[in-house]
């Protein structure tokens, strides 16, 4: 009979957490997605968040948008140790790639570093909660000025 | 890939390597580490670069091996000499039975057998194929023993906070680090910072290239001339060779 009542307590909680759920995701509809979400204080600025954050330059990323999102840490993770032990320096996954591609530029054609507030890499790093490492070592900005690029 | 392809790669490759160093022969002054490897290419031991300093030719008052060493690598001072980083400096030395006095730069001396290699806990500390010493500051903990392992005295801890870093230098607290030979310009062909320095002030005090290669500048003067390593008697086998000390 205990069994009985504790299985039913438990179905109404099950009940309740998926109606919050439910209500939590119709009230962030305009963030489609957690990269989205975690540029924005709240909803209902989130698309404003998304026109904000710098996207890349050059159209297309090196892998398809969705893999780059799950993976881009194993991608420059594996790169490291190629370039680093074994000299091999291709582009396609260096850092370098993807600081020349994501980085933005302040009004006067400066660059902003990546890992500043709000930026391509801290912006979901953030929503995340995941320590960007990378940047205790290397350099947030390209080594080549905005102004000599096309 | 397959075999047959990376083989068929390869072979392109050091067909058009030799074609351009025939070519690159006839000019006097560039060095055969002009050539660049292709970036998809792994380094091999088929080269081991070294670099020979002729002390008869290094000015006591010239810095310009330092200071471009500092510059290309991002290295800046805290004010603090006894801990700020310093991948390459300049050593007086004084035989005081005749007062001779000479002057050298020491950095990283790029060892057959390292000891910092030997001592370090995590595989930080290795050797290339092609014979350059470094540090992967991915895996280093800084402990520090290949600092105390080194008998030159030639790696430094990195103990502040760095900003602005080259985009070919990254350096961070907490690691150690070394001279590199300027590897990211080495593997694209141009020469360490410091003996480009040293030849636009007309010095001509270092050589740079390739040991292994019979035909190469370093290669014959080593041949011709009598040299040293620091600290010989160590059998390092040291890939910096200094002449006239």
């Amino acid at each position: 009979m205990l069994n009985i009542r504790l299985w039913v307590a438990r179905l109404v909680m099950m009940g309740a957490l998926l109606g919050a759920s439910g209500l939590t995701i119709a009230a962030e509809a305009p963030c489609k997605s957690a990269v989205d979400r975690g540029n924005a204080a709240s909803a209902g600025d989130c698309q404003a968040a998304k026109e904000k954050r710098f996207e890349g330059r050059g159209g297309k990323c090196v892998e398809d948008e969705h893999f780059m999102r799950r993976n881009h840490m194993n991608l420059i993770l594996h790169q490291r140790d190629e370039t680093m032990h074994k000299g091999i320096r291709t582009s396609k996954y260096s850092l370098k790639g993807c600081l020349e591609c994501h980085t933005a530029t302040r009004a006067d054609g400066s660059y902003i570093p990546i890992n500043d507030p709000g930026q391509f890499c801290e912006s979901c790093h953030h929503f995340a909660s995941v320590k960007i490492d990378c940047f205790e070592c290397h350099a947030t900005t390209p080594a080549v000025s905005p102004a000599s690029k096309p | 890939m397959s075999n047959e392809s990376t083989d068929q790669g390869r072979r392109g490759f050091l067909g058009t390597a030799t074609a351009t160093a025939v070519g690159l022969a006839a000019i006097p002054g560039l060095s055969l580490v002009a050539l660049a490897r292709s970036p998809d290419l792994a380094v091999d031991n088929r080269s081991r670069w070294g670099l020979l300093i002729d002390t008869s030719k290094c000015l006591t008052e010239c810095t310009a091996c330092t200071t471009a060493c500092a510059s290309e690598n991002g290295l800046v001072s805290h004010g603090r000499p006894a801990t700020d980083a310093q991948w390459l400096r300049k050593v007086q030395l004084k035989d005081k039975a005749t007062g001779r006095t000479l002057s050298l730069p020491v950095g990283c001396q790029h060892c057959e057998k390292p000891p910092c290699v030997d001592v370090c806990p995590t595989g930080a500390s290795f050797r290339r194929a092609d014979g350059i010493v470094l540090v992967d500051k991915h895996i280093c903990i800084g402990c520090r023993y290949c600092m105390m392992a080194c008998p030159y005295k030639a790696r430094s801890f990195v103990h502040e906070e760095t900003h602005n870093q080259k985009a070919n230098a990254p350096r961070g607290k907490g690691t150690v680090e070394a001279c590199t030979l300027c590897v990211p310009r080495l593997d694209a062909g141009r020469l360490p910072a410091c003996v480009e320095a040293c030849q636009q002030e007309g010095h001509q005090a270092m050589i740079f290239g390739d040991l292994q290669d019979p035909n190469s500048a370093i290669a014959k003067r080593l041949a011709a001339v009598p040299t040293h390593q620091l600290r010989e008697a160590l059998n390092l086998n040291t890939g910096v060779r200094y002449q006239g000390v």
